[in-house]
């Protein structure tokens, strides 16, 4: 029977960390190198483990499906990181930073869990521009900052629009260093596709090799999951095409349990799809909203062109429900009206599947040049995307997947409840709570990484010195070896098939995206727990794997990954059907306010709803690690 | 639903890094104009696993151009003919109906082909292994205003970091050469305040590397072109100069 | 086992040979082999244009080419054994010659072995036909340099060819159609090398200033156009004309050879 531990440091929220930086089992200098340890993915939070752990003197294995480190889909972060370093004097502290987290998360996060965050945070900033990442710079040559995501103060570090990239390219030259001094050991293109446990702990994992298809096992005293998020459940998703949420499933399947998987975040300001080919949908920064209004005509069968649609046959939507923030609310309540207006059958495009974001007013207000100078690079990559001129007709936007709150339950160490096995980043569920604040996801990332894992992971690698990693000619390996490498040749060994797993993907991510998207209901999610066993069902019988397992094969490495989504979507939509409370990202229709927006039920739901693997076919088991909040006063969000 | 293009095209197919490869000619009609060049070739693996035929294998992740995992030849042009554009986001609208077009991997020596269109460029990750970092173990690092850095070289810096690391320079040199990213790596660091103390290590560090696996520059300029960043040719020049500096400094350095 | 770092898999183009002594460690590598080129490339255009310029002693007449001649010959006055300076630039000339030479072939070895050429056409944006020539004008202003000396410098071609009497060999040279046909072939050759080249030396000498880099390829058009106009005028005049030897008796200037050296 697990039980849920968050290892929460006595003291006040302020001291927490320190007194527990202090409490931990250290390692001595010279013992480091008698340990291993595993990192797989190599994203903010991977690459940055990796790396720090390797400063620090331990033996790094660091794995990634990718030709190289600097891939991960970290690398497509546009707007910024947060960093409570107040250089804008404009009253921002470490403890605001901790308050608007934990508000924007709607009060289901860990306080503990999000002051650390925020401490951590000042030192990201120095350590990145360390190592050079070329942050934004005013003319005096120190930091510039903007504000992001309606937060009140500046704290907004940024690089142009490629923040996740130059982030990311710092961590993954730190991890190159490391690499050529011989403290890393890099694997790239090699899947990870079980964790190995003996005696309930984390020994190593079982890689495919998608070069030979080999498969093969590593050990270690410590496996560190950075694996990302599992936005690819919903098929079309601002994710990459190749992320996953296999890594941590296995781990899920091998006793860490998996925490509020419900939860996910929209961006409403994606590209709508063009057609049914559409393979993923592409983020545009939220900052048009600043200037873009957000419209879509008033009569459904709106036949005219935009220009010739009068001011009064306009549907400002937003502007009119909510006169206080108009086109400025927050990303839900964005998405949630823009899905509301479409599913009305007022979408505009050829699809009818988008709203308009139209610049026509801030043109003619401050003339093209301005905007111009203001947005010129995302008009760009619209047009370059759409083939249409966002300076002469409006641009369509829709919501789409952008980010996962859950994922594995982790204590306050970072650890599952697999001991050795730790998750970092997106991977985890530990800091957003049920929403994620703008520019905060590549500040936990690194937090992870730098500043938490290197410190934790000793107190519990300090108790094995002299004992050595297990050898991968246990039983526990050769087991799990022999069932990897027979999960992964009944694909192609089975004859026949009808269709590919590309459409297999996409009809689960259809039943995804309609019952448990943007809002939920009972209904919907009972019809989606009856849906999704039956398409898996199909999926295993009926999908089509070519080629042999003894080589490169893309349909192989993405039937595995396909048919954990649809085990992990289950629970999913289990986990929202649960949770009969709205909250954050967590839109359930049964409970809302008189206005339609999202309402908690802290009375019954201020929990970590996180849930044990009991074997196939059997029901998870819910555990909940109650939410205390001492320092931050819960209320209910209005932007009326 | 958008228009449809008829298209015909010639993919190169290889099975593995010493196989012959070989043209597949195939007929890709109804093409969405709106569907990327990636998107393109999903709909003809479709169309090629439903014949039962392995689809085509090629690197691609993030779609959305910034990853550099995806890129091939496209008509005789790295990322195909649409300036400033990694493949994924080259879309279908710029072809015409009944146009040929010729898909073939990166080709260099280095990187060597490893099925169809998915090549290898770990030389690259070797390049930066050889120097393209700070030495700033976590935790060391003083505050980040402590050292001011001029707008105008934070910008430079950032316009050498924009490199995604795709390739496509060397796919499209004459010589596969690699100084459009090795230079690009190297003034990134080289320009700030904080990689100063290791420059000249890295300098002669990386250059050598990048000549153990490709050829030498002859200032075609090919490699500005097909970069979807728009990495200048002036870092190049400012790698020879650093470079040649490096050679004298690192040797008084080392007598010091 | 996956492919890691410890695994060297990654085809390389050559072998790292032991470190020379420094300076030479600096031609080992191919930028180092590229500032040689470009620095020998700046002398052989200066001696190119020198060439060019003196030659315009043609339109003078002959004793103008004569006293040119000697003076060359004279360079140093009286401080060194006569022809000494000249022997010295001409040495220094094949010197420069040879490690241009031997540089450009070792790059485009070393190039040959690192490109593997694509199937399909190649549609080329930047790449320019002076730039992608360059390994063609480059032997071709080499066979023809040879030619040039083997016909005017020792006279092997011809047999009016007067040891010291440069205006009547260049002007019998010329006079013959196919002769001045090879002479305006080599010289649009050397032209277009010399636009790509004038160019190339600064981005491989590191000479950079986004102000002025405008300026570099006017510079190499330039350079290039003077040199076509300057070295294509003397076969084209005296084909047409211009240059003749009706007042000049052959061989009226010349000297020993023990003398001319």
């Amino acid at each position: 029977m697990v039980t849920l531990d968050a290892k929460i440091p006595d003291g006040p929220v302020q001291d927490k960390w320190d007194n527990h930086k202090f409490s931990v089992k250290l390692v001595n200098p010279a013992n480091k190198r008698k340990f291993d340890v595993i990192v797989v993915g190599t994203g903010l939070a991977g690459a940055s483990a990796a790396a720090s752990l390797a400063e620090l003197g331990y033996n790094v294995k660091v794995f990634t499906f990718h030709d190289s480190p600097r891939r991960a889909h970290s690398i497509a972060a546009q707007g910024g990181i947060n960093g409570a370093k107040n250089y804008r004097n404009d009253g921002d502290s470490v403890y605001r930073l901790f308050y608007d987290t934990v508000k924007g998360g709607d009060y289901r996060s860990r306080e503990a869990n999000v002051y650390r965050l925020a401490q951590v945070s000042v030192d990201i900033i120095d350590q990145c521009a360390a190592q050079g990442v070329p942050f934004a710079r005013e003319y005096g040559g120190l930091l510039a900052n903007r504000s992001f995501g309606g937060a009140q103060v500046s704290r907004t570090f940024y690089a142009r629009g490629q923040t996740g990239q130059q982030l990311l390219l710092g961590a993954y030259q730190a991890l190159a260093g490391q690499i050529a001094a011989g403290k890393v050991t890099l694997y790239n293109r090699s899947d990870v596709l079980d964790i190995v446990t003996k005696d309930g702990a984390a020994r190593g994992i079982v890689v495919r090799d998608m070069l030979t298809g080999q498969v093969h096992a590593h050990s270690a005293h410590a496996v560190v999951l950075a694996t990302g998020g599992y936005g690819n459940v919903y098929y079309l998703s601002t994710n990459a095409m190749a992320s996953n949420v296999t890594a941590a499933w296995r781990a899920h399947r091998k006793g860490a349990l998996f925490a509020n998987p419900c939860y996910s975040q929209i961006h409403p300001t994606c590209i709508p799809a063009s057609d049914e080919f559409q393979s993923k949908l592409t983020l545009m920064s939220e900052s048009l909203r600043n200037d873009g209004r957000i419209w879509v005509p008033r009569d459904h069968d709106e036949t005219r062109a935009v220009a010739d649609i009068p001011e009064d046959d306009r549907y400002y939507y937003l502007e009119e429900k909510y006169p206080a923030f108009g086109n400025l609310v927050p990303r839900d309540v964005a998405s949630r009206n823009a899905k509301t207006v479409v599913d009305e059958g007022r979408g505009v495009g050829p699809l009818k599947n988008g709203v308009y974001l139209d610049f026509a007013a801030a043109i003619a207000r401050d003339g093209e040049q301005a905007v111009r100078e203001r947005y010129g690079n995302l008009f760009q990559m619209y047009e370059r995307i759409t083939g249409e001129d966002p300076y002469s007709v409006p641009m369509r936007i829709y919501p789409a997947i952008h980010y996962t709150m859950g994922g594995l339950w982790v204590d306050y160490n970072l650890m599952t409840t697999v001991p050795g096995l730790y998750a970092l980043g997106e991977a985890n569920f530990s800091d957003h709570g049920a929403n994620r604040l703008g520019a905060s996801a590549l500040m936990q990332g690194l937090a992870d990484g730098y500043f938490v894992l290197p410190y934790t992971i000793g107190d519990y690698l300090a108790p094995k010195l002299g004992e050595a990693a297990l050898s991968t000619d246990d039983p526990a390996f050769t087991d799990a070896i022999q069932a990897v490498d027979n999960r992964t040749r009944r694909w192609t060994s089975k004859k026949g098939g009808t269709h590919g797993v590309e459409y297999y993907h996409r009809e689960l991510g259809k039943i995804v995206w309609e019952y448990c998207g943007m809002a939920r209901n009972e209904a919907g999610l009972e019809k989606a727990l009856s849906e999704i066993p039956a398409l898996r069902e199909e999926f295993r019988k009926n999908v089509k794997v070519l080629g042999t397992p003894d080589g490169i094969n893309t349909m192989l490495e993405k039937v595995n990954r396909v048919d954990d989504f649809m085990e992990f979507a289950e629970l999913k939509a289990r986990d929202a059907l649960h949770r009969a409370e709205s909250c954050g990202g967590h839109f359930r229709e049964e409970s809302q306010t008189e206005e339609g927006e999202a309402l908690r039920d802290d009375e019954h739901f201020a929990y970590v709803g996180a849930w044990e693997w009991n074997g196939d076919d059997q029901a998870q088991t819910l555990h909940k690690e109650a939410l205390n909040f001492e320092n931050v006063a819960l209320t209910q969000r209005s932007y009326k | 639903m958008s228009k449809t293009l008829n298209l015909k095209l010639k993919i190169w197919r290889q099975s593995g890094p010493h196989a012959q490869g070989a043209f597949l000619e195939v007929d890709a009609n109804d093409i969405p104009e709106d569907a990327s060049f990636l998107e393109m070739l999903d709909i003809v693996n479709e169309r090629l696993i439903a014949d039962d035929v392995e689809p085509i294998t090629f690197g691609h992740d993030c779609r959305e151009g910034i990853c550099g995992t995806c890129g091939v030849m496209i008509n005789g042009q790295a990322h195909g003919p649409e300036k400033a554009t990694t493949t994924c986001q080259l879309h279908m609208r710029k072809f015409n109906d009944g146009d040929q077009i010729v898909v073939e991997p990166w080709k260099a020596t280095s990187f060597p082909v490893l099925k169809d269109l998915m090549v290898d460029r770990r030389a690259f990750d070797r390049i930066v292994e050889a120097g393209g970092y700070i030495s700033a173990p976590t935790g060391t690092a003083p505050d980040a205003n402590e050292i001011p850095i001029p707008k105008e070289v934070a910008d430079s810096s950032m316009d050498a970091a924009a490199c995604i690391g795709c390739g496509a320079c060397v796919a499209a040199c004459p010589n596969s050469a690699a100084q459009l990213f090795t230079s690009a790596k190297l003034h990134h660091l080289n320009v700030l305040p904080q990689g100063q103390p290791e420059r000249w290590r890295r300098t002669e560090a990386m250059v050598e590397t990048m000549e153990d696996f490709f050829g030498s520059c002859t200032n075609h300029g090919e490699c500005h072109e097909a970069c979807p960043k728009e990495i200048s040719l002036d870092f190049i020049a400012f790698m020879n100069r650093d470079y040649v500096r490096a050679k004298i400094t690192n040797r008084s350095l080392a007598s010091q | 086992m996956a492919q890691t770092i410890a695994d060297h898999s990654v085809p390389t183009v050559r072998k790292r040979a032991p470190q020379l002594p420094w300076p030479l460690n600096l031609y080992q590598t191919a930028i180092g082999k590229k500032y040689a080129m470009a620095l020998t490339g700046i002398g052989l255009l200066g001696f190119v244009v020198v060439h060019m310029i003196g030659n315009l002693h043609l339109y003078e007449g002959p004793t103008e080419v004569h006293e040119y001649a000697e003076a060359l010959r004279d360079l140093g006055g009286h401080l060194v054994p006569r022809t000494g300076v000249l022997w010295v630039l001409r040495l220094g000339l094949i010197a420069m010659f040879a490690t241009h030479i031997h540089a450009a072939y070792s790059l485009s070895r070393m190039s040959h072995k690192a490109d593997k050429s694509y199937v399909g056409k190649r549609d080329f944006v930047a790449a320019n036909f002076a730039s992608r020539t360059m390994r063609w004008t480059g032997p071709i202003v080499l066979l023809y340099v040879l030619f040039h000396l083997a016909d005017l410098t020792w006279g092997w071609l011809n047999d009016d060819w007067y040891a010291g009497d440069p205006y009547n060999n260049v002007y019998v040279s010329l006079s013959a159609l196919p002769i001045a046909i090879i002479y305006i072939v080599a010289n649009v050759a050397l032209a277009v090398h010399i636009f790509h080249g004038a160019w190339s030396m600064f981005q491989t000498l590191g000479i950079n200033n986004p102000k002025y880099n405008g300026m570099r390829k006017g510079f190499a058009r330039g350079i290039a156009g003077l040199i076509l106009i300057g070295n294509l005028s003397f076969p084209l005049a005296v084909q047409g004309g211009l240059i003749d030897i009706d007042n000049h008796t052959p061989g009226s200037y010349a000297i020993d050879t023990e003398e001319n050296g």
